[in-house]
């Protein structure tokens, strides 16, 4: 089934205004506006700036908050550097000169302070964030969260999506509205999973699972791709991630369970030999457990070590990698 | 008997590497008859290959990593330009094994072979001039130390016609890294290179702590140390902390690879994540190695073209301190998305912060050193304003980088691409250039050109933001790093931005040579005779230019901070000479042991790599055998006389070649 | 008055003792800069152990199925080499005291008994190699043995380094007798076999031990 639901036109890009950039120092929406102006990455292909669901947002904001903060401070030095270089350039027999300063207690006890006061901000902001944002965190919603799992090969993405009971290559779908439940694993080396117009990204590692919670508040089409280089066929590993209403989510699950072929672990090991730019597939059934093997799979020897724990347990404690121990 | 090396090894059929391979061996082997010709063989051997004079071997330094500057920028060029062309289905000109290769040699060479080497030879050559130094603490390990670097770049060059080079990332992260998914010789050569130019760092940071901490001139205090030598200082410290991390961790790796064991591999309990926070509690720590120095050589410059002290000399010297500590707790940002959890992120993520308060004071520091001061616009002056104004927007991104929730976003994007390079060009590059412009003539005895200094900057500094402003968009735009090719043909145009500021940069190297070349031409008319052409503040400007091998006739006696403009004011322009007039003065002799350890680990990591154990066993042999004879060396050094001391001394300062 | 007082000194520009400047200090003497880099040297040594070390903590549960260091270890075995190692570390103690004494056949038997017993260590540490090797239990078993083979043989790789030392720093005093450099070296060769010793007793302590209890 192909899915028709493209993304319209991207949206206009917004020109850099200069006045926006001048205003920059004045207050926090001020530089955020002008950093927005100036990189002018307002369009639909992708960009971090363009967010279509609550955790891009919410990341958005802390980014652009920072950035703020930290622009109130970098744009005076800017400005002092160069006013300070030309005002007290050698010639200028208006400036005063002052041969033998080196010391001020006051100017030093400024510049100490300065920076240390920007930490504060941004430190509070980030710990605040780095609570807020985990990608381990379940999102607040009234829906039942999507599972899906998610194994990269090389050079691929496959999306498993137990409870449905289908799966697919290079190509996500999910609904929109509804929190998405990512675990993950990769089948060799280090790949990372991010959608940038979804939010954070996570590695995929073999033998360990990781987690992250995504939703779409919209639908559309998101490009989504691996930022961790993993070999040869890396720039093709890429996929569409597809959000559409619930109904129509229902309608590509049941159609695909209808129409498509079983991804068995036959089918699973075909998919591990090395390969570039694989073409969108969709599978109507998968094995049992397919996932659970395929983190074994990945990572022989490993599992049953001394501490006897199976890798990929359910999120027990949902806040670093799962590995065996 | 070859090992794994056969014909195949060859890149016949590559044009690109085959022919860059010949152009490098008909080059060598032109270069190496004219020396025959020419009867310079020597003057080479005396004066610079077994020479152990700081000072030499400083400039060595210099010479070797602006080369490799030159071999890293073409791969630079050529990943700009493919980038600018392979957009929406087009492949452009490197296929991915070529590519990876690229951007892997390109991210080595830069970061070992040229940001590392320049500053360990701007720190060779000025720190025992400015703490009244006649040498470092152990001359003939210095000239080892230099030689282990040039075999390190003899193995990373002889990838290029000898089979392949590493294409797991500048870092080689395993399991890429690992046997399984990188079977060919490429990630050998880049470990044995690695390991073998960071014995001879680590060495070189054991000889400068010694160097600094135990053979100052008399009265030179720690608080009278000029702040080059503070920051000299902490980046030894690093070197000696860090590096050996680096050496095991990389060690694993070859035992991984060579042995067959599971330190980092997927199966039989191999953790590739413990990979990662080894390298990186090397690797955080190794960038500040980088960029002190550079702090160093901006503070030395800012304060002689401003006419003044350094302002809050005290403060400079805790925030340099308070970075080389903070830098060894803040390595996990650079996974912040491998999923640790959010108080671990939120943790590492504050420790980085808090590098930038002292990083703040510093720039602070140097703009108050500014004021009130008489600014003279000179080359090593405006590559330091160009830093202040580069590097604050990179510290910024920087920061930015280290919110987690930020960083969710902007991991291995080209954002983080743009704030590597911003930091690493704006602060260590331009630092490097500051230093040669303004060290110049205390090596060679005259000046650089100015027009042509300004001209390379003024590239440079145009070229810098031409080329990383686009990738920091379109990290925005979701642009990812290492890529040989993208479907989104929205980046193009930013890419083609992005490669024409490469060319401009290009430019700014073409000015470079051609402001050395066009110095040397007319350097009888910019001879400086005074020893002092900058009006400088520290002791190096106290010696006549070129520092004669022994640096000071008299040793000094300190008793203040900037040494020499104190001895100004008091209308001395050189250090006086007692009643007794000169003395004799001890030197050590050349060795030639430097270069047959270099010799001889060419010999050992190239059949490393290839599997040739015979000769590996030879190239080991070789070594210690080199060093039996060093021990038995009775050669406890040469004197010079007191007269020919003051002949020299005579001479240095009429500006005549002693 | 002049602020940068000139002054004079005889000697050679690294090292020497008489740097009777008007400030304080002035370059140290040789013999002090050598044992100083040298320390330097052993430090950096240490940091190379700790990463080592570090691995070992975090590998040294993941045994693969493979065996673990209960199933391996023999304390009696590890007791013995530790005895010969600080026995050594005895010897090369009392070595240093008759070669400042500058006795010669005093300092060979101190070095040959030295010599022995680090020899007896690395013969005892290959035998349980080896036999370990055999059992199915080689450094590519797991990474727990391929953590355990580094540590322990990394070790084992500095003592087979400090025996070659000691046999040339015996041939140097034998063929030039007891000069300066070649005391400074013996000198530098004793500090690196007692911190030998102290990196032994951290391995017998986390490695055996932890690993046995």
């Amino acid at each position: 089934m192909t899915i028709s639901y493209r993304c319209a036109k991207p949206k206009a890009c917004t020109p850099a205004r200069l006045q926006d950039r001048a205003s920059a120092g004045r207050g926090r929406k001020a530089a955020a506006a002008a950093a927005a102006a100036i990189l002018s990455v307002r369009n639909c292909q992708a960009g971090i700036l363009d967010p279509a669901g609550p955790v891009a947002a919410a990341n958005k904001t802390i980014l652009l908050d920072s950035l703020a903060i930290m622009l109130c401070v970098i744009i005076p030095v800017i400005v002092m550097t160069i006013w300070f270089a030309w005002w007290f350039r050698a010639g200028n027999t208006k400036a005063k000169h002052l041969p033998d300063w080196e010391y001020s207690g006051r100017i030093e006890l400024v510049v100490w302070s300065i920076p240390a006061m920007i930490v504060l901000f941004l430190g509070g902001l980030g710990w605040v964030g780095s609570h807020e944002n985990d990608p381990y965190k379940p999102l607040a919603s009234n829906e039942k969260p999507l599972k899906v799992e998610v194994v990269s090969l090389d050079w691929k993405w496959l999306f498993i999506y137990p409870d449905q009971g289908v799966a697919s290559v290079n190509q996500l779908t999910i609904p929109v509205g509804v929190p998405v439940q990512f675990d993950l694993t990769s089948s060799s080396v280090f790949n990372t999973f991010f959608v940038p117009r979804l939010g954070s990204q996570i590695y995929t590692m073999a033998g360990m699972v990781t987690r992250l919670n995504l939703e779409a508040s919209e639908a559309g089409t998101f490009p989504g791709q691996s930022t961790h280089y993993s070999g040869d066929g890396f720039s093709d590993m890429h996929f569409d991630t597809i959000a559409l209403p619930r109904a129509q989510f229902d309608t590509w699950v049941s159609d695909t369970k209808s129409s498509k072929p079983q991804l068995t672990e036959a089918v699973y090991e075909g998919m591990l030999r090395p390969s570039q730019a694989v073409p969108v597939t969709l599978y109507g059934g998968v094995q049992t457990d397919l996932f659970r093997k395929a983190v074994e799979m990945s990572a022989p020897g490993t599992m049953t070590g001394a501490m006897g724990e199976q890798p990929d347990q359910p999120v027990s404690s949902p806040s670093k990698p799962l590995s065996k121990d | 008997m070859l090992g794994k090396l056969t014909w195949d090894a060859i890149p016949f059929n590559d044009p690109i590497p085959f022919f860059t391979g010949i152009g490098i061996i008909v080059g060598m082997i032109s270069i190496l008859s004219l020396v025959t010709i020419k009867r310079w063989w020597p003057y080479l051997w005396n004066e610079w290959i077994t020479t152990v004079d700081h000072k030499k071997l400083g400039v060595m330094y210099v010479l070797l990593s602006l080369v490799m500057l030159l071999r890293g920028f073409v791969d630079a060029l050529m990943m700009r330009s493919q980038q600018a062309i392979a957009a929406g289905g087009a492949q452009g000109f490197l296929p991915p094994e070529h590519y990876d290769q690229v951007f892997s040699a390109h991210g080595t060479i830069m970061i070992f072979f040229v940001a590392m080497t320049f500053m360990i030879g701007l720190i060779n050559f000025i720190v025992p001039l400015q703490l009244g130094e006649r040498d470092v603490a152990f001359p003939v390990l210095n000239s080892t130390s230099f030689w282990l670097t040039a075999s390190a770049v003899l193995l990373i060059n002889m990838s290029l016609f000898i089979g392949v080079f590493s294409r797991a990332t500048w870092l080689a992260y395993p399991p890429l890294s690992e046997l399984q998914y990188s079977p060919d010789t490429g990630v050998d050569y880049y470990l044995w290179a690695l390991q073998i130019s960071g014995v001879g760092t680590l060495l070189t940071g054991i000889n400068f702590l010694a160097t600094i901490l135990k053979m100052r001139a008399p009265g030179m205090n720690y608080f009278r140390m000029p702040i080059f030598c503070w920051t000299a200082l902490a980046s030894s410290l690093l070197i000696v902390a860090a590096f050996p991390i680096s050496t095991a961790t990389w060690g694993m790796l070859l035992l991984d690879r060579y042995a067959g064991m599971h330190f980092f591999t997927n199966d039989m309990g191999g953790n590739p994540m413990m990979y990662m926070n080894l390298i990186w509690a090397w690797g955080h720590p190794e960038v500040y190695i980088l960029v002190l120095p550079a702090f160093g050589v901006f503070s030395e410059v800012i304060a002689t073209f401003s006419g003044k002290p350094l302002f809050g000399y005290r403060s400079m010297v805790v925030a340099t301190l308070a970075i080389c500590i903070l830098s060894f707790i803040v390595w996990l940002h650079h996974f912040f998305t491998m999923g640790a959890g959010a108080d671990v992120n939120g943790f590492f993520g504050i420790m980085t912060m808090i590098i930038a308060v002292p990083t703040g004071v510093k720039v602070f520091n140097w703009l108050f050193t500014m004021y009130g001061g008489q600014v003279r616009m000179t080359v090593p002056m405006l590559w330091s304003i160009g830093f202040i104004i580069t590097f604050v927007i990179g510290g910024m991104t920087g920061v930015l980088l280290a919110v987690p929730p930020a960083d969710f976003m902007l991991h291995n994007s080209l954002f983080l691409v743009a704030h590597f390079h911003n930091v690493i060009i704006g602060g260590v590059l331009f630092g490097a250039f500051a230093g040669y412009n303004y060290w110049f003539p205390k090596a060679f005895g005259f000046t650089l050109d100015e027009r042509l200094g300004k001209a390379s900057f003024w590239c440079w500094l145009i070229g810098f933001y031409l080329a990383f402003v686009p990738l920091y968009i379109l990290g925005f735009k979701g642009a990812t790093r290492r890529m040989q090719h993208y479907d989104n043909t929205d980046w193009q145009p930013l890419m083609l931005v992005a490669a024409f500021g490469a060319f401009v940069i290009l430019c700014g190297i073409g000015f470079i040579i051609l402001q050395l070349v066009w110095s040397i031409y007319t350097r009888e008319k910019r001879r400086d005779l005074t020893g002092d052409p900058w009006n400088g503040r520290t002791l190096e400007w106290a010696v006549p230019s070129p520092a004669p091998a022994y640096n000071f006739a008299i040793l000094p006696d300190i008793e203040t901070t900037d040494a020499f403009s104190e001895m100004k004011k008091h209308d001395q322009t050189s250090i006086p000479v007692p009643p007794g007039g000169y003395q004799p003065i001890h030197m050590p002799r050349n060795s030639a042991n430097g270069f047959f350890t270099a010799f001889f680990t060419v010999v050992f990591g190239f059949s490393m790599i290839w599997h040739i154990w015979w000769l590996a066993i030879v190239g080991f042999a070789g070594i210690f055998i080199t060093y039996l004879a060093l021990a038995w060396r009775s050669d406890e050094g040469y004197e010079i006389p007191a007269a020919e001391v003051a002949r020299m001394e005579a001479a240095g300062r009429k500006g005549v070649k002693a | 008055m002049s602020t940068a007082a000139a002054k004079g000194l005889p000697d050679e520009a690294h090292g020497h003792d008489g740097a009777a400047g008007h400030g304080s200090g002035g370059p140290a003497n040789t013999r002090t800069v050598v044992s100083y880099g040298f320390w330097l040297f052993i430090l950096s040594d240490i940091v190379l152990f700790s990463a080592v070390f570090a691995t070992y903590a975090v590998l040294s549960g993941r045994t693969a199925g493979g065996p673990s260091g209960k199933d391996l270890f023999d304390l009696r075995n590890v007791a013995i080499e530790t005895g010969c190692l600080l026995l050594s570390s005895f010897t090369c103690g009392i070595m240093s005291l008759v070669s400042d004494a500058k006795r010669p056949m005093q300092t060979y038997l101190a070095a040959a008994v030295t010599f022995a017993l680090g020899a007896a260590f690395l013969y005892l540490e290959l035998n349980e190699f080896i036999d370990m090797a055999d059992h199915g239990a080689g450094p590519d078993r797991s990474a727990f043995l391929s953590a355990f083979f580094t540590l322990v043989g990394l070790h084992g790789t500095h003592v087979t380094f400090g025996l070659i030392w000691l046999v040339v720093m015996m041939a140097q005093i034998a063929t030039r007798g007891f000069r300066p450099t070649t005391m400074w070296r013996l000198h530098c060769f004793a500090l690196f076999w007692h911190a030998l010793d102290i990196i032994w007793i951290a391995v017998f302590t986390i490695v055996y031990l932890m690993g046995v209890l």
